[in-house]
């Protein structure tokens, strides 16, 4: 009896030694997957679910549209907006914006921009043609529909 | 001798080392967007020339899968009105691999199809007349009205539709195929194998500007 509680009475405190170490990794871990964002978001921002989704495997290739209704309602209207970098701008805007955006880009890539058409759920599909439209006026024909993932039930 | 002891105890405290660490942690935890560039990929037609017409296309009615959305987003499948759209990728499926008046180069097609796709392989000659360019085509047709999540999601079965046969041709699921980078040779042959001959027609049409 005695023998047994000695036993139990032994040393029970975790080694903590290893928890910077532990701690350190995780905090590279969130250091290198981080991207700080250097824009803000005007638009209401919620992405329609999908299944199919496809990863662009070049990320320097790709330029943001955001479209959904202004945040801030008193300023903006509560039409849905297109936002590009850190303004909202017109539709017809758009062949201006994508020039500036290919200039960025090297020579031989120029042809290859990607537009992520990160768009909410509620817009309706009136804006989004027109923005279709002006994209091949302007010549960036490859287009994402940008999506989340969405957990398929058959 | 004191100061060599001295010395000997100067030491860095390392026990708020895991403090700071957790502190940092946190900030980047709080920060962190996991970028997400991932969505349905489209490539647009090329822009129109206003001084010449749009070219005529010979193509037949029974070509085309008909699916249009209207404001009410109501889905109308060939026509016909849906109340959901359930088992619409198998008919996009069947639809694609129809072979109802096939030349020979979709004669040799449909001999080069896998057994499994074979199976779904019909001859109707009400339907499609075969698979490649100038056969079967997906349009899609919207309202100025629609909303966009349910052009997506449209969108998004007529993908898994394509993407499943592309996988079956090369041995894949669908989704395997779809995640494919195409990075390195072996990828981009598998890729390239699964989708010949066999082009995502997927056409957009113009949305409608009056409320029907």
């Amino acid at each position: 009896m005695s023998k047994f509680k000695k036993k139990t009475k032994a040393e029970t405190n975790i080694p903590t030694s290893a928890l910077p170490d532990i701690i350190f990794m995780l905090l590279f871990f969130f250091m290198v997957t981080t991207v700080l964002r250097e824009q803000t978001i005007l638009v209401e921002q919620k992405i329609p679910q999908a299944t199919q989704l496809q990863k662009i495997q070049k990320k320097t290739l790709v330029s943001y549209l955001y479209i959904g209704k202004p945040k801030n309602a008193s300023l903006y209207g509560s039409e849905p907006r297109l936002q590009a970098n850190d303004a909202l701008i017109n539709t017809s805007d758009i062949v201006l914006w994508v020039n500036q955006q290919k200039d960025n880009l090297s020579e031989v890539e120029r042809d290859q921009i990607w537009i992520s058409l990160k768009a909410d759920r509620d817009v309706k599909m009136g804006p989004i043609s027109d923005i279709q439209f002006e994209l091949r006026e302007a010549d960036a024909r490859k287009l994402m529909y940008a999506s989340v993932g969405k957990v398929e039930n058959n | 001798m004191a100061s060599k002891r001295g010395r000997m105890a100067q030491e860095v405290n390392a026990g708020s080392m895991a403090d700071i660490a957790f502190l940092l942690l946190i900030f980047f935890l709080v920060t962190t967007t996991i970028a997400s560039d991932k969505g349905i990929m489209n490539i647009l037609p090329p822009k129109q020339d206003p001084n010449q017409p749009p070219p005529e296309v010979d193509l037949n009615e029974r070509n085309i899968f008909k699916i249009s959305l209207n404001l009410n987003d109501q889905y109308f499948v060939e026509d016909e009105v849906r109340r959901d759209i359930d088992g619409l990728s198998d008919e996009i499926k069947r639809f694609i691999l129809n072979f109802g008046n096939p030349d020979e180069d979709a004669i040799a097609l449909f001999n080069s199809l896998p057994p499994s796709l074979k199976g779904i392989a019909d001859q109707s000659p009400q339907s499609s007349d075969h698979p490649m360019s100038g056969g079967a085509v997906i349009s899609i047709k919207t309202n100025r009205g629609t909303s966009y999540e349910k052009y997506l999601e449209v969108l998004d079965l007529v993908k898994k539709a394509y993407f499943e046969i592309y996988g079956e041709r090369v041995g894949l699921t669908g989704e395997e195929y779809r995640t494919l980078s195409g990075q390195s040779a072996a990828e981009k042959e598998l890729i390239n194998r699964g989708k010949e001959n066999i082009p995502m027609a997927i056409s957009i049409a113009e949305p409608d500007k009056t409320g029907s």
